[in-house]
Parts: C-alpha cells; structure tokens; sequence
C-alpha cells in the first residue's frame, strides 16, 4: 500500500504530511527551517513518518484488548519516552561537538576546564531533559534548538560566573555547534529509538506481564509497517530549492487551496497568512485555485509585522493576540508599515494609551490589509477557511470575524487545528492525483 | 598572478532584424553625438504621440529621454543614475524614468552607447497620455535654460472617442504653434511635401508591423509579441518611422517571420527556438529592462508565449486599422497623437485587451504593474477584475519597475509565474475531465 | 425675521461636522428638498462650480476620507505605490456614502485621478463620471478655444441629469454668486496673513472644507458670520514663525497634522489646500459671454500649482513672490507620499528658494497618517532655528 507524502518548506517551519491510499493524514512532521532545506525536508520527512508509527501504534493498542483500558496514558508515556531517547540523543551529539569546537587550536589553553565545564552543563541538560519528558503533557511544538538553547544559556551563566570562563566564549561554542547539529539528520531509527522507550515504559509503568508482551507485540506490528512512499511533491517558500524533480514541486497557492478543501469541502475562499506573505485563494467546488493575490512588495500586514511588534515589546509572539483580547479602548491605527511600526507604538505608548488597546489596534490593522486582498482576489464566499501561524491568534481571528460579518454578512469560519499543515496536505495530495495521471 | 581565462559567455540567439535594428541604433546615437557638428538641431521628445515625421521633415534630430532611460536599463547604468538623482532631491517615490535621465544628466550626459548626447535646442512636449512628461521636461528646461519649450498638448480620450474638437486643437497647435517654432528654430521652411514622402513611408513600414503582430495569431506564434514586441516595434515608435531605413527594417522581419511561420516555428528566444508553446498569454503594460531577459526566460522557460501585449500599443494602435495618411499630414498626426494606448480611457483599455484574449485565442493575461508608471498602474487592478469576470480567463498580477532594478524581485515574480501557470494547467486539465 | 450671526465656536463646531460626515448628510438633505435637485460631486484640484450651480445643482467637493475612513475594498483597487486618495474616494463610493452623487467629474491633475474618471465608468455605469481636460496651452486661440468647448460638453453632460437646457443667464448669476464666496476666502486669507493669532489654520481650513459641500450663498454667509465675529476674539499673538505650506492641493493633510504644524510653532499664512476654492485670483467677469469669461479667467487668473504646465518661467518664481507678499519666514513642503506632480515639483521649488534664500523643510504624509511625533520634531526644530536666525544680531 503506498503513501505519498507533501512538504512545505515555508520560510520559518517546514511540514511534512503522509497520506494513506484514502488520503487519510497518518503522519505530521514540523521542524524549524534552517539554512540547508534539505534537512530541513528530511527531518521534516521523519517526523511525519515516526508520527505514522505512532498512529498505527494506536490504532493497535485501541483496538488489543489488554491493553485499550490504558491507552491513552500509556500511550502518552510512551511517546515522551520515545521523544526524550530522540532528545537525549540530540543532546549527546551537541555535547560531543561543544566538546570538539572546544579543542580548537587557539582554544588549546582553556580546553581542560572547558571540557569540565561543558561536560557539567551538559550533564545538567540531561537531567532536566529526563525530568521534563516524564510530565504528562510535554510541549511538542518546540523545536529542540529552543528548548536547549535557553537551558544552555541559563547553565552557561551559572558557569561562567562560578569557573570564570568568559560567557561569550560559552556562547560562541554553542552556537557554532547548534548549525551543525541542525544541520544533519537524526542518526536513530524509529526501532532503535522506541525499543529503548518500551524498555524504559517496561521498567516503570505498572503494567502485568502480560500487558508488557502485548505492548511489545503491537509495538513490534507498527514498527515493521513499512511506510514506502510512491510519490512526493514540495511546495512553499522555499520550493525551488527543494531537492525534488519539477514535476514534484507545486505551488503554495495551488497546495493551499486543495488542502483546504481537504480539511473544509465547502471552502471557497481561504485566507493565509504567514510570516513572510499573505494569500487570498478562491477555490472551486473540488479544490482547484480560481484566482489569488499575494500581498505585493509591502510586507505590511504579514505575521512577520507581529514579530516586530512583540519584539519591540519585549513579548513572545504568542503572547500578543491573548493580551491584545483584554483592550477596553482599542485604538485605532491605520498604518500597517512595518518600518514605521516601531516608531507608530512607541509614539502610542508615551501617548498614554494602554499596551492592550495599540495591540487590538494593530491586529485590526493587519486583518485590513488581508481583507483588501481578499477583495482583490474576488471578495468572500461561503465558506471561507482561514489558514497560517495568525490564524492562532486569537486577536486576528476576532478581528476577522467582525470585519467579514460587517462586510460581506454571516459566513461560516473555518480554522482547523492543523491548520499549519494545509499547504502540506494539498502537496501530498496533488503527488496522488499526479500518480493518478491527472496533470 | 594570473587571472584563469573567462569562461566565454553562452552564445545569444538573434533574429537577423535585431542585428539590424542594433545596427540602425548605433548609427542613430552616432548620428545624434555628430548633430552639432554637422550643423543639425536637436529636439528631445517623448515617444508616445511622437512627432518623428515633421521632426525629419525639418532636418532636426530626435532625442527620446525615455529610450535612452529605457537602454541604460537594459545595459545595468540606470541604478547609479536614479540614485545620484536622488541625492540631488527627487523622491523615491516618483517616475524612474525621469530619475535615470537626469542621473544620465548629472554624469556628462553619456548616452547608452558612450556616446555624448548633445544639449536640446528644443523641447518637444507633445505630452500624449501621461503626466509626468510635462514634469519632466519643466525639470530639463532648468537645465537647459537655452531650450525651447514647445508645447502640443493631446487630449485624453476621456469619453472613449476623440472628438472633433480635440483633433481640431491639435492641428491647430501644429499649424500655429509648432510648425513656426521649428521653422524659426531650425531655419528651414515648412514643406508640406517633405513631410507627405515621411507619412508615406510610415505608412508602408506600418503593414509591415502589422503583419508581425497579427502573425501571432497562428499556432504556434512564431513571434512572441510582448519580449519580442518590444523589438519589433523598435524602428516605428522611435528615430526611424517615416525613413527608408524603416520600411527596410520591417521588409526584413516579414521575411523572417515568413519563414518561422512556413516552418511552424515558434519565436526565438535569447537562448534558441522556443520548445513547446504550452501557455498562450496577454500581457498589460510596459516590461522590466534592468532584468528583461531574466524576466523573459521566466516565460520561454515554462512554455508560455505572449500572444499580444498592450505596451507594444504605446506608439500607436497600428493593429487596430490606423495608417498615416500622406493626404492629410496635420490630422493624420493629430489622429495619430490620440490613438496612443496610453490615452485611451479605462473601459476602452479593458474592451482592447478583451479582445486580444479572444482574438489571439489566449489561455489568460498577466499585468506587470510598473511602480513608475501611474497612465499605466492606475486602474490596473480594477482592469484585471472586469477582464476575468468578462472573459472568464484567469489573470495574474506582477509587480516591478522600469528601470529601478530595487523593484524587481526574481523570486518573487517566478513564484507567482509559476504558481499562475499551475493553475492554468489545473484549470485546463479539469476543463477536459 | 433677523438672523442673529452665529459664534466663532458655533463655526467652528458646525464646520467641523460637516468636514467629519462622510456620509455627505447635508447633500442628501439639501436634495431632499425637491425632486428634480442634483448634486454632482469633483475631486481635487480646480472645478468651475458656476457650471454646475448654474444648472442648478450642488457642487460637491470630494476630498478623499481623510483620517477616519477604514480602507476595505478601496486597496483592492490601487497598489501599494500609488497614493491614498483615490482609494478612500473608491471606499466612500463602494460603501455608499456617494450615493447622493449623481455625477462626478475628475479635473485633469494627474494620471492617477484621470484614470479614476474610467474606473468610476467601470464600477458605476449608472452615474455620469466625467474628465475634465484643462489647457496647457495658454494661446487663447488655441487652448482657450478647446477649454471652451471641454466646458460645452461639461454643461450639455450635466443638461442631461436634469433635463434643463444650460442657459446663459443662470451662468452670469452663478458666477456672480462665486465672485463674492471668492472675495471673502481672500478676506480670511489676508486676515489669516495679517493676523495669524486671530485666524488659526485648524478654522480656516476647516471653514474652506465646509465650502466644499455647502450651498455657495450659505457658505458665502457663513464666511462673513466668521470675518465679522472672529475680530473681537480675544486672542492674543505669539512668538511664531510665517510658513507657506505647499504639496497638499490634492489628497489633503489630516486636521491633526495642520494642528501638529501650529503648535509645534508656525503661523501657516498661505497654502494650497482646498485650491478650488480661490484657484480664480480676480473676479470673473459678469458681463459678454459667461462661458468665455470663465475659460478668460482660467488663462489669465488662476493660481499657480503643480499640475500647470509652466514652460519658460522658472517653477518657483510664484512661490517667491508669495513668500514675499505674506513676509513668510520659510516654506514647508508637505507632499502626500507617491504624488507625482507635487515630488516632481519639489526638488526644483528647493533649488529657487536656495538660490534665494528663503528656508524651507520638507515631508511626506498621508490623508490617513496617524502619528505626527517626527513631524512635530522636525517643524520645531525648523521654527526653533528660524527664531534663533532672526534673533541673531
């Protein structure tokens, strides 16, 4: 039975869907772009298919009758455990590199207590790793390179203050050794990888003996599905260089607008909004792209104008939409320049106005850029699917809402949890449709 | 040290008539170097509504600042220039054709070739269809304080037709205003005859032009008429309209087209043949020249042949039945003046192009939204929307510069060419299931 | 009955009203009034109102929506790199708040509004949308005799809204009526430039915009109410400098910014905005034919602008000579962002007053620009060192 799979290697995450023959989303995989695609696709790629393993993995314990009364903690355990293997080997092979970069020749001076002082902050990684992994609900959406970037810098503080080596020399070590380790795919296999997590689940879980061999009856079933991949196509930012023949490679307005449809068959407009473009798609009836726009040379109105925002409010971006959702008196702001956004707020903020009015302001703002292309691409049509990171902000979804019901009256608004994988699955199913000899 | 030898560069396909229009040019900015010398009077002027024909009929020269900003893009000279115009005031925000001569201005007024391009002793503003030209040479009229200024304004067809009173005040300003300038200012006398011989000539050269527009008619087009148009106009909307060296010009590339055609050949592009024509298309409004064959290989590349363009228009709507008429010199050129695409209105702009969708059997049309350009830009978007819900064709919709090479964005355009034509593809393939 | 002369205030208070409401309420009121009334609206820059009041409609200057107008649909029409006014002007029709508009017509001033006039063909068939070609050719035989016959076809285009033939005599009238509105914007003009603490810009300007919507004789009286009332206001001169600001004819500054202007330090004693309203310098003559007296005055009497073709003279030469008549200390450029005629202009007005040496500083706004912090720097610290240049020994 093959699968086919589609990646959008868009300007910060890449995506990875993998659809069955009744194109049925079995795999997810996201991971943050870095300078070479290619790992990028591929890490993207792998992920998506441990995740299959992991569905067919529930699948098989849903339906095993020893073991469907605890699947969902048991489960649950089971991939933390399998992530922290992942993880921790990750961090091994950081380690290994600081420990490489630190015996560079002009370094040769420091190099013993470096060695001491990187092996201590990285044995304090691992341990918090162990710890963090085991809680009941681990937060998957952040990239290894976030996770251990802050506890890195948190340690390497503490250490240079109390080994008096220089925290920029710390610093600069780790951020050479991070590309490298970005930059190359994960040398452990799926099997490799969940054996040591059902040993570990083995050892700890209150399971009977008999639950434990179902456990690894099932588990050695869904390892030993083979996931071949009969056909792939790419689309996104970063298309063009993706390692793929041409006729693998789609456009993001095409992949978006089928992929919407996938997730909402009544979509007729959708809107994306990303971080470095805008796109408002009409869609027929089966999917296929009508008419579009992109936002033009402006980046205006873009996700990536948020981030100067939060930025320049010392936020996280996901903290803006929350915060600006408590305005009492929003303020209006009619530009969305994101070169004057800085100077816009900060002007604002002496004004006197609350943080939360300028930033309902602000989401408002951008919801107009996307409202006039979304006229220019043709107005909006029952049912309108709204795509891309801002489509988790809660302000820009409220926003929206209110400016489509007063211009074009009620309409149904779709946002799919997975919204970020739209382009993805459009991708994965244009590579079936293209093995079905239709384009 | 020595310096490895460089690699040769890939060999550039060309039609005969380009080595001849090539050719013609450099005679052309030779002879405009050498006017002074040879005791010649120089006029610069704007090419659409030009008034070549009467310049020629007394003996002075024609400059045309927007070719000369045009070829200086095309050749990668036009960034220093906007930028040194820049520093001297002018905004960001406006014209780069204007920016890239006064830039050229600025630096001895080299032209394109190398060559000097002497001062004007006139300014023909025979503003037809945009703005900005009046702007332009009140600029250069500063600079060039010993310049005449003459004026023919060409009312806008803003109802859709040209009224008699307005071709009535054109060949009123001819007669009155600019046939006695030049006679003072070049010292020969008005010979209606001299200017009869140009108008017959141009007439002659126009079938010839004609001709290769509407040869892209067949399948395949042996001509694309938007990258290869703006060769193809070349001789007729410049110094050249009304010579012999014209209608040679255009007996040539009938010849060539000729050929291609008894072949069903394609066009020839920078890098040979054209393969395949998969896309037929319309495109609206004027190309990017810094970046012209990068933007063209976007084209040939996927298979996509422009089967009509409007830019090719702005020198005249030849296609559309007009003919200088030898037998009514001052209307002919008044009727000429008008007809201008630049001058024509929007709705009438919208039926043109409409037609060419139709006429020239095309999958869909594109529009090059020219940050510079307001004739042209103003109104595009509202164009693209009524010509789909005409046409029911799929538009697309670029945006770039004339001659400021910061706007033009390669990925950004290859992305949304590629992405256009996919849905042209998706479009045609559930059209046939 | 009599009619006691409103307040200062009151002025203030009901011009600015007017200049909020976009919904153009005093248009639909006065229509309501009689079936068979019309209101034609037109853009920037110059429109000869006398032609349309003389066929008994109201004139209705439409100046964009400023600063309080959301942008929906109107950005769907014009790219980023093109001004705002055409896309407010397209919102306010897209969203209804022209209805009461049963024409339009769009003054030759640039392509971008001269292309206007065929989109308004395109989106509302049913209205009558015109161009309207100036001269640039001064020779009254040659384009003086073609503005005649563009004002020809103007007046038989609007013959057909109402169905009422033009006749000459209403023109005489209505020009009349003109002559008089014009004298008094002259009035508070040179009032202004006398005595800038008693006429701040905020009300003149708003007292101009007012004009654009108002029925001419109520907008005459209204003039006279403020002239008259505003000389006892207790107001007292401050230690300001005298700019003339040029660039904003077309796509208007918001009133915050001419706000920003006077308080950061500046006495505006000449500008260009609302040019329609004292585009004609001199009366127009009362007498022979109406039609030529207006095409006379075009070509003799009418202002200097960005958008007249000026082949010989140099470009700044009227701008000095009206720093000089208003003893102003300095010019501000305020061009909207992407105006091509006002930039256009800009860099040659800069060299004339170098070459003279009058100061001057310039920016760019929007007619929706929402923060003013650079501006108020920049304008203070141009006046600032003005003061500082006049009190130098």
């Amino acid at each position: 039975m093959g699968y086919t799979l589609g990646i959008d290697l868009g300007s910060t995450t890449t995506k990875a869907i993998l659809l069955d023959a009744n194109d049925r989303i079995v795999g997810r995989g996201l991971t943050n772009t870095r300078s070479n695609y290619e790992v990028a696709t591929a890490v993207a790629e792998s992920e998506a298919k441990i995740n299959a393993h992991f569905t067919f993995l529930k699948e098989a314990v849903d339906s095993s009758p020893k073991l469907s009364s605890q699947a969902a903690p048991l489960l649950n355990n089971l991939e933390n455990r399998f992530h922290l293997v992942q993880h921790l080997h990750r961090v091994n092979r950081l380690r290994r590199q600081c420990l490489f970069e630190a015996a560079a020749d002009r370094l040769l001076p420091h190099q013993p207590r470096l060695t001491t002082v990187l092996n201590a902050l990285f044995d304090q990684i691992h341990e918090r790793a162990e710890r963090s992994f085991s809680t009941a609900d681990v937060d998957r959406s952040r990239f290894f390179r976030d996770i251990v970037g802050s506890e890195y810098m948190a340690l390497a503080e503490e250490q240079s203050r109390e080994s008096s080596i220089a925290l920029d020399l710390l610093m600069g070590l780790y951020d050479k050794s991070i590309l490298v380790e970005e930059n190359q795919v994960l040398d452990l296999s799926f099997v490799e990888a969940i054996q040591q997590a059902v040993e570990a689940a083995g050892e700890s879980e209150t399971l009977t003996r008999v639950q434990q061999k179902a456990l690894r009856e099932v588990v050695e079933e869904a390892a030993s599905q083979t996931l071949e991949v009969d056909n792939m196509v790419g689309t996104g930012y970063g298309r063009q260089r993706l390692p793929f023949r041409k006729d693998q490679i789609r456009s993001e307005i095409l992949c978006h607008g089928l992929g919407a449809h996938y997730f909402f068959p009544g979509t007729r407009t959708v809107l994306d909004i990303g971080g470095q473009d805008t796109k408002a798609i009409q869609v027929d009836s089966q999917g296929i792209v009508t008419s579009f726009q992109m936002n033009d040379r402006c980046a205006a109105g873009c996700g990536r104008y948020l981030g100067y925002i939060a930025d320049e409010l010392n936020l996280g971006l996901h903290q803006l939409g929350p915060l600006a959702l408590q305005a009492k008196r929003p303020v209006r702001i009619t530009s969305t320049c994101t070169v004057f956004a800085g100077a816009e707020l900060r002007e604002r903020l002496s004004m006197g106005d609350a943080r939360e009015d300028i930033l309902d302001g602000l989401h408002r703002a951008i919801i107009l850029r996307a409202m006039s292309l979304l006229a220019r691409s043709g107005g909006i049509t029952d049912e309108f699917t709204f795509t891309g990171g801002v489509a988790k902000n809660p302000a820009a979804v409220r926003a929206l809402t209110r400016l489509v019901e007063e211009n074009y009256g009620t309409m149904k608004i779709n946002i799919h949890p997975d919204s970020i994988f739209t382009g993805a699955v459009g991708a994965a199913l244009y590579a079936r449709h293209t093995q079905g000899g239709i384009a | 040290m020595t310096t490895p030898p460089a690699a040769r560069p890939p060999e550039i396909h060309k039609e005969p008539s380009m080595l001849l229009q090539k050719n013609m040019l450099a005679d052309y900015f030779t002879r405009v170097s050498k006017a002074r010398e040879e005791g010649k009077k120089i006029a610069y002027t704007f090419v659409p509504g030009n008034l070549t024909e009467l310049l020629h009929a007394f003996d002075v020269v024609p400059v045309y600042p927007e070719i000369n900003a045009l070829q200086n893009g095309m050749r990668k000279r036009s960034a220093k220039f906007i930028l040194d115009a820049e520093k001297i005031g002018h905004s960001e925000d406006v014209c780069t054709y204007v920016k890239a001569d006064l830039g050229m201005l600025l630096n001895g007024n080299v032209g394109p070739t190398g060559e000097i391009i002497p001062e004007p002793d006139i300014l023909l503003l025979s503003y037809t269809g945009c703005f900005t030209f009046m702007k332009w040479f009140e600029i250069l009229k500063q600079h060039y304080p010993k310049a005449e200024v003459v004026m023919l304004q060409v009312p806008y067809q803003g109802e859709g037709t040209p009224t008699p009173a307005m071709r009535e005040y054109i060949v009123r300003q001819l007669r009155e205003s600019v046939i006695p300038a030049f006679e003072r200012i070049s010292g020969h006398r008005f010979e209606e005859d001299r200017l009869r011989e140009q108008l017959r000539r141009s007439a002659e050269a126009e079938e010839g032009l004609v001709f290769a527009l509407q040869s892209a008619r067949r399948r395949p087009s042996p001509i694309d008429a938007y990258f290869g148009g703006v060769y193809y106009i070349g001789p007729m909307f410049t110094a050249f309209r009304g010579t012999p060296e014209c209608v040679d010009y255009y007996d040539t590339l009938r010849e060539e087209i000729q050929n291609r055609i008894d072949a069903h050949a394609g066009p020839i592009t920078p890098e040979g043949p054209m393969a395949e024509e998969k896309y037929r298309l319309i495109v609206e409004g004027p190309p990017n020249w810094t970046h012209f064959r990068e933007f063209w290989k976007l084209f040939y590349d996927e298979g996509a042949v422009v089967v009509a363009s409007t830019y090719t228009k702005v020198g005249g709507l030849y296609d559309q039945g007009f003919r200088h008429n030898p037998d009514d010199p001052l209307g002919t050129l008044a009727d000429y003046c008008m007809g201008c695409y630049t001058n024509l209105n929007l709705p009438t702009r919208v039926e043109l192009i409409e037609k060419y969708i139709r006429d020239f059997e095309a999958d869909g049309f594109l529009i090059n939204s020219i940050k510079s350009c307001n004739s042209f830009s103003s109104g595009q978007l509202l164009i693209l929307r009524e010509l789909e819900r005409r046409t029911g064709k799929p538009g697309g919709f670029f945006e770039s510069d004339l001659v400021d090479p910061r706007y033009f964005s390669a990925a950004n355009i290859k992305n949304r060419l590629e992405s256009y034509l996919q849905m042209l593809d998706q479009r045609r393939s559930q059209a046939v299931a | 009955m009599t009619r006691l002369r409103p307040t200062v205030a009151e002025i203030v208070e009901q011009t600015l009203a007017l200049y909020e409401d976009l919904d153009f309420s005093y248009v639909r009121a006065w229509k309501s009034k009689s079936t068979s009334r019309r209101a034609v609206g037109f853009m920037p820059v110059y429109m000869p109102r006398e032609i349309i009041h003389a066929a008994g409609m109201l004139p209705v200057g439409v100046m964009g929506g400023g600063d309080r107008l959301d942008i929906i649909k109107g950005d769907a029409y014009f790219q980023s790199y093109l001004c705002h006014i055409p896309r407010s002007t397209i919102e306010l029709a897209l969203s209804h708040r022209l209805d009461s508009l049963d024409g339009m017509v769009f003054p030759s001033i640039c392509d971008v509004i001269r292309n206007l006039s065929g989109m308004w063909k395109l989106l509302f068939p049913e209205k009558m949308a015109r161009y309207l070609d100036f001269p640039q050719n001064f020779d009254p035989a040659l384009g003086g005799r073609f503005y005649r016959q563009e004002l020809e076809s103007l007046r038989s285009a609007l013959s057909e809204l109402n169905a009422l033939p033009p006749q000459d005599s209403a023109l005489t009238h209505s020009i009349c009526l003109f002559n008089k509105n014009r004298r008094l914007v002259k009035a508070l003009y040179d009032l202004r430039a006398s005595k800038p603490w008693l006429v701040p810009t905020y009300e003149a300007y708003l007292l101009l915009r007012a004009g654009n919507i108002l029925d001419v004789e109520e907008h005459t009286q209204l003039l006279e109410d403020y002239l008259v009332r505003v000389e006892s206001e207790p107001r007292k001169p401050m230690d300001n400098i005298r700019v003339i600001v040029v660039g904003s004819f077309c796509e208007q500054p918001p009133l915050g910014l001419i706000l920003t202007l006077e308080r950061a330090g500046c006495y505006i004693v000449d500008d260009d905005f609302v040019l329609a309203s004292r585009w004609i310098t001199a009366d127009i003559s009362k007498t022979g034919d109406p039609l030529e007296a207006l095409v006379e005055a075009y070509l003799k009497n009418s202002t200097f602008h960005s958008s007249k073709f000026e082949g010989s003279t140099p470009k700044w030469r009227h701008l000095i000579e009206q720093v000089k008549a208003r003893q102003a200390d300095g010019v501000v450029f305020a061009a909207p962002s992407f105006c091509d005629p006002a930039l256009l202009d800009q860099p040659q007005y800069e060299k004339g007053l170098e070459e003279a040496g009058i100061a001057h500083t310039t920016f760019k706004y929007a007619e929706n620009t929402g923060q003013f912090q650079n501006i108020r720097e920049q304008i203070g610290t141009f006046s600032d060192s003005l003061k500082l240049w006049s009190e130098a020994p």
